[in-house]
């Protein structure tokens, strides 16, 4: 009983849905046990996240860097290629962009500083997922393996040089200096007063882009067609005329850009300055949100907002209910990891009963 | 005395599509009975209710006289039924003691159950001269012997009901003939088998009675004495099949494909192909016949772009192909189909869903695989054009008669006949100057095969040069001008089709082409 048996509506929205309510429900059951009330939690997590104006702002804010992670993974997977490596990729995305800010905001003015910015962060994202890419076209060294691999190489990394380069002297905050606000990326609170004191910017509409471009590419060019073959099946894609070790490589290569990306919204739309950590785990939960979106560009937004609204959420959460640490988002993280990712055709028997008898 | 198995009215419905309709027949203790139809008749799907895969809507199925209900293959298999697939189901890592003990373990310490089943394998092996070592690993055994495994394992279960699906389909003629000599001595011992086969000579060879399916449904119940391969095919078919299809006079044009000293060593320097010399011309199809694995496989590889040859010169249309011009190196294979396609070379691979198909791809989406870049495909944003796919996929169902014709169904959906169909269609669309055809025919059904032969021979006669690999001496009758007889890599004879002698094939197959 696999899931080609059954409708696509099945697959693309029932599953994916029945799946998270499970995860929900098992949330709830463990904050029923820290004795905590989980419709209240449900309701202060909705109101802080979706219902108030700067709460949804601030969710899409996080969104906006989720999605570039969520693509970045999406894609390697429809090669085949499962990239866990966003998280280094970003890290070091951040570096390419901090970079070229150091180098330009003093001279450029702000619409040249962005596409440096931009291009800065893709350049060494894709750089750094290009190795492992190498590596696994070339010389056979599974990317899974290596791609966990760079993650720690990139964190001992930009531990190296945030500390030995980009502290200014007399700082102890490990931190590069703050960028000259023309590398500030315009906020929407300045078209949207209501939003509040929000980090949202043009970010989400770089965000909303890359999605359609990604949309576009996957489903209607040759070069989208030649990715998805590759990864359905390598024999019939070499069959093809696809380059199959020149693709690898290129495929990577475009997935650690895009995780590098997510570094432009999350610096030059919010912080300013390149921080230890700065990541925070975004590149991870690409890994979530590219198997709970099933990379289809809408699951992905979808799963993105989802991911955003949960962090957002589960801060006020934490304040209004002392019961409930802020590690719980982590947990509901995990969960619905656990439940869209490596269950996630838990419910598909039922379905497919269900689908043959109507 | 009571028939060994016997199905009342079975039917079965997947959604729309009835697989089976009122089914019913009976087959007798001690018997061989086969089974035959074309693809989707409802073979498939009667063997997997008898094997507890599936639950019929209605019908009963009789064991003995007893009504069974049959909820698992587990509980099949206590009621004594085996069933040898046509793909077999072993780890190939490990020993045939192993697989054999795998699902049917006494406890949990193997240890001291080993020696107790190797000596009743042993028994077993010298009772149906089954000529399998238990402690040998199965990656090292041919497919006949892996086949015989197979066989091991369900008489060790004590099965009395063996089904076997299309049990030749991967064998040579002489692992056939000693399949067949097991089988009869199965039969003497009194058990029933019930054999699935496309090849209708099995069917006459072997079996005491036949059931023919079509549609879903049984159009024929006879016994093999009282019958002939003509009338078989007739019912499979519902209409009469022609075994002589009309061709043209027998006119080559230039040479289209040169082959000189061909030479494939492979990583450890073994010798797959040793100096082969052969000229293909258009407007002729030379078809090279041989047992399976020597060497056919990998001479297409090379002609198709996806492997590179060690040595030797290969021209097309009087000029070097890229990849095998020993001056410039050889470089790597990676992308080369690509461009023996838009020079004009098809491939219909032979191992249609290992290279020929993507099957998590819809029909629409597999009518332009490997064509993906070409120009007249695509719209002026550069994209993929769609919309004219559509219409092209519509049209090419149609002609090629592809069922269901429905564009948009996963094509891993539809059955082996029609997916070749599709894969046929994709490359004769293309309109190429060389075709390489490898077993076309495999496992598909007979008035697919009529319909594919019809297709091969049009090319022909329209000027096409086509390259045919085939293990079917019929097929290679059937549709070449030439044939070639290829053994150990490499080409022991030729011959034109009217010097056609199945008995001297057969030796230059086996190598002997000086006596």
């Amino acid at each position: 009983m696999t899931t080609n048996d059954m409708p696509r509506w099945a697959t693309g929205f029932v599953l994916p849905v029945l799946n998270l309510l499970s995860a929900l429900l098992v949330a709830a059951l463990v904050i029923h046990m820290l004795g905590e009330d989980p419709v209240d939690s449900l309701r202060i997590l909705v109101g802080s996240a979706i219902l108030n104006p700067e709460g949804l702002s601030y969710t899409l804010f996080y969104a906006s860097t989720f999605v570039f992670t969520g693509l970045a993974v999406s894609l390697a997977m429809q090669a085949g290629l499962f990239n866990i490596g966003a998280e280094g990729q970003m890290y070091f995305g951040g570096l390419g962009l901090t970079l070229a800010m150091l180098a330009f905001d003093a001279s450029l003015p702000w619409w040249l500083l962005i596409p440096a910015g931009i291009l800065g962060a893709a350049l060494f994202g894709a750089l750094w997922a290009f190795l492992p890419g190498y590596l696994q076209a070339k010389r056979g060294s599974h990317i899974v393996v290596t791609t966990i691999m760079f993650n720690f190489i990139a964190a001992s990394l930009m531990n190296f040089i945030i500390v030995k380069y980009l502290i200014p002297p007399g700082e102890q905050n490990t931190a590069s200096r703050v960028f000259s606000a023309a590398a500030e990326m315009p906020r929407l609170n300045a078209w949207f007063p209501v939003l509040g004191e929000t980090p949202l910017n043009i970010g989400f509409f770089f965000a909303i882009l890359a999605l359609v471009v990604y949309g576009v590419v996957m489903t209607r060019s040759a070069w989208g067609y030649k990715v998805r073959a590759l990864g359905l099946n390598q024999h019939a894609a070499h069959y093809a005329g696809v380059k199959i070790s020149a693709m690898i490589i290129i495929v990577m290569a475009l997935s650690g850009a895009l995780a590098g990306l997510g570094a432009v919204n999350s610096i030059m739309g919010s912080t300013h300055y390149l921080s230890l950590n700065f990541v925070g785990g975004a590149g991870f939960i690409g890994i979530a949100i590219a198997l709970m979106g099933r990379q289809h560009p809408v699951g992905i937004l979808l799963s993105s907002v989802l991911f955003g609204a949960l962090i957002q959420g589960g801060f006020d959460l934490s304040l209004e209910k002392p019961n409930i640490p802020t590690e719980t988002f982590i947990f509901i993280q995990g969960l619905i990891i656990l439940f869209c990712g490596a269950m996630e055709n838990l419910y598909a028997p039922v379905i497919v009963k269900l689908a043959k008898k109507g | 005395m009571h028939p060994a198995v016997e199905f009342r009215g079975i039917s079965k419905q997947f959604g729309a599509v009835k697989a089976n309709t009122d089914v019913s027949f009976s087959i007798a203790k001690g018997a061989i009975h086969g089974l035959v139809g074309e693809n989707g008749a409802g073979k498939s799907t009667l063997m997997s209710i008898l094997y507890g895969y599936y639950r019929a809507d209605s019908g009963d199925i009789l064991l003995d006289g007893q009504v069974q209900s049959i909820h698992s293959s587990h509980q099949a298999i206590a009621l004594g039924i085996g069933m040898v697939h046509q793909h077999f189901m072993l780890v190939e890592n490990m020993t045939v003691l192993d697989n054999v003990m795998l699902g049917a373990e006494g406890g949990f310490k193997l240890a001291g159950q080993r020696a107790g089943v190797e000596a009743k394998l042993r028994e077993i092996c010298a009772r149906y001269r089954l000529d399998v070592d238990p402690l040998a690993t199965i990656a090292d055994l041919s497919v006949g012997a892996q086949q015989r495994v197979e066989i091991l394992k369900q008489i060790y279960r004590s099965a009395n009901i063996l089904i076997l699906d299309e049990p030749t389909a991967v064998l040579t003629a002489q692992e056939t003939a000693s399949l067949f000599e097991i089988l009869r001595l199965f039969k003497e011992q009194g058990k029933t088998i019930i054999l699935i086969t496309h090849k209708l000579q099995e069917i006459m060879d072997i079996t005491d009675t036949v059931t023919v399916m079509r549609g879903g449904k049984v159009v024929g119940a006879v016994q093999t004495a009282q019958t002939s391969k003509e009338e078989l095919a007739n019912m499979m078919v519902g209409r009469p099949i022609e075994n002589n299809l009309p061709r043209a006079a027998y006119n080559p044009g230039q040479p289209v494909l040169e082959v000189r000293d061909l030479e494939l060593r492979d990583d450890n320097g073994v010798t797959l192909l040793n100096k082969l010399n052969f000229t293909l011309r258009a407007g002729e199809i030379v078809a090279i016949a041989g047992v399976s694995g020597n060497g056919q496989s990998e001479l297409m590889e090379i002609l198709s772009g996806m492997r590179l040859p060690t040595s030797g010169d290969l021209k097309f249309e009087g000029k070097p192909l890229p990849g095998s011009d020993p001056d410039r190196g050889r470089g790597d294979a990676d992308g080369l189909p690509r461009t023996f396609r838009e020079l004009g070379i098809g491939h219909v691979p032979e191992d249609r869903l290992r290279d020929g198909v993507i099957k998590g791809f819809s029909v629409m989406h597999n009518t332009f695989f490997g064509h993906q870049d070409d120009k007249a495909l695509k719209n002026r944003w550069g994209l993929i054009d769609f919309k004219g796919i559509a219409e092209r996929c519509a049209g090419l169902l149609q002609t090629f008669d592809v069922r269901p014709a429905n564009p948009d169904l996963r094509i891993g959906l539809l059955s082996g006949g029609n997916q070749q169909k599709v894969v046929i269609a994709r490359e004769v669309l293309a309109n190429p100057k060389l075709m390489l055809v490898g077993q076309p025919t495999r496992g598909v059904d007979i008035g697919t095969i009529e319909a594919i032969h019809r297709q091969l021979l049009a090319l022909r006669d329209a000027g096409m040069a086509i390259l045919l690999v085939s293990v079917e001496l019929e097929e290679v009758r059937a549709l070449a001008d030439r044939i070639l007889v290829m053994c150990g890599g490499g080409i022991t004879g030729e011959l034109k089709i009217d010097e056609f002698d199945t008995t001297r094939i057969g030796l230059l197959m086996g190598g002997m082409h000086k006596s």
